[in-house]
């Protein structure tokens, strides 16, 4: 029996090479394995802010992700019956460019730098901006909204509406499309958790 | 090259082509192969993208006249 210490030491050490290898290659496995996922949660409600998380959430289905949108706030907006009533403000956002959808080139291609004071007293401007943004969208064969989120439904992304904010701004269930499921942050939370990618719109 | 489907993105922006391909790859059988022709210029990073991420096998990507053309071969 004076060899047991031996013996013990030469498994150890076997295992201390062998075992950080075996370890690497079975995550490897269960990496490759594994379906990515992705949570997202939508918070606005106007026209150009509905489509980040449409086009996101609509391609990672395509690339075989399971994904799961939870829409709570003004993000309720983008999960009512008709969407087409969205709109877009370009007041108090410098960053949005002002550009003609027609005319010749040189003319579609001047941002019209109006000041805040003026569009806000313009009224209907944001109707206006609305129209305008609509027409670059068709223009640029960008799909529109509501298609976005037909290609989301049709592709199996989940759909989760935060039950808090229905309530809060008088919402009713009547109000939404088909297929939703109305929970609270504690049943969102476990999923985002377990998600690979979390994105807050 | 041969394929047995084609689809034709030209005029679709980000990410219509995706979708539209990923749509008519799931309608045809393992080992054929869809032709994509589009023309926004992202698609040609996006489809190498997708073929990876999906195990969809891209046969080529070439561009002509401002129109790309893919061929993938379906897992």
């Amino acid at each position: 029996m004076s060899t047991t210490p031996e013996i013990e030491a030469l498994i150890q050490q076997k295992l201390d090479e062998l075992l950080p290898q075996k370890l690497e290659a079975l995550l490897a496995e269960r990496e490759e394995a594994k379906t990515p996922s992705m949570t997202i949660i939508a918070t606005k409600g106007t026209l150009d802010w509905g489509y980040p998380p449409f086009i996101l959430a609509s391609t990672a289905a395509a690339l075989g992700w399971e994904v799961t949108v939870f829409f709570t706030f003004y993000g309720l907006n983008l999960v009512k019956k008709d969407i087409s009533d969205l709109q877009v403000s370009p007041i108090g956002n410098p960053g949005m460019p002002m550009k003609m959808p027609f005319g010749p080139d040189w003319f579609k291609s001047i941002n019209w730098n109006i000041p805040n004071i003026v569009q806000t007293n313009i009224p209907g401007f944001e109707a206006l901006a609305t129209t305008l943004m609509k027409q670059t969208i068709k223009n640029n064969g960008v799909a529109s909204l509501a298609e976005l989120r037909e290609l989301c439904q049709e592709a199996g992304v989940k759909f989760v509406v935060c039950q808090m904010t229905v309530e809060l701004f008088g919402f009713t269930h009547e109000d939404f499309i088909e297929g939703m499921d109305y929970v609270g942050a504690a049943s969102f939370l476990p999923v985002a958790q377990k998600a690979d990618v979390n994105l807050f719109i | 090259m041969n394929f047995d489907r084609e689809l034709d993105a030209r005029g679709l922006n980000c990410p219509l082509p995706i979708l539209r391909a990923k749509k008519a790859l799931g309608e045809m059988q393992s080992g054929q192969v869809l032709r994509i022709i589009a023309t926004d210029p992202g698609s040609v990073k996006d489809f190498a993208a997708f073929a990876k991420q999906t195990g969809n096998e891209l046969l080529s990507s070439a561009e002509n006249n401002k129109e790309f053309e893919f061929y993938i071969k379906r897992k």
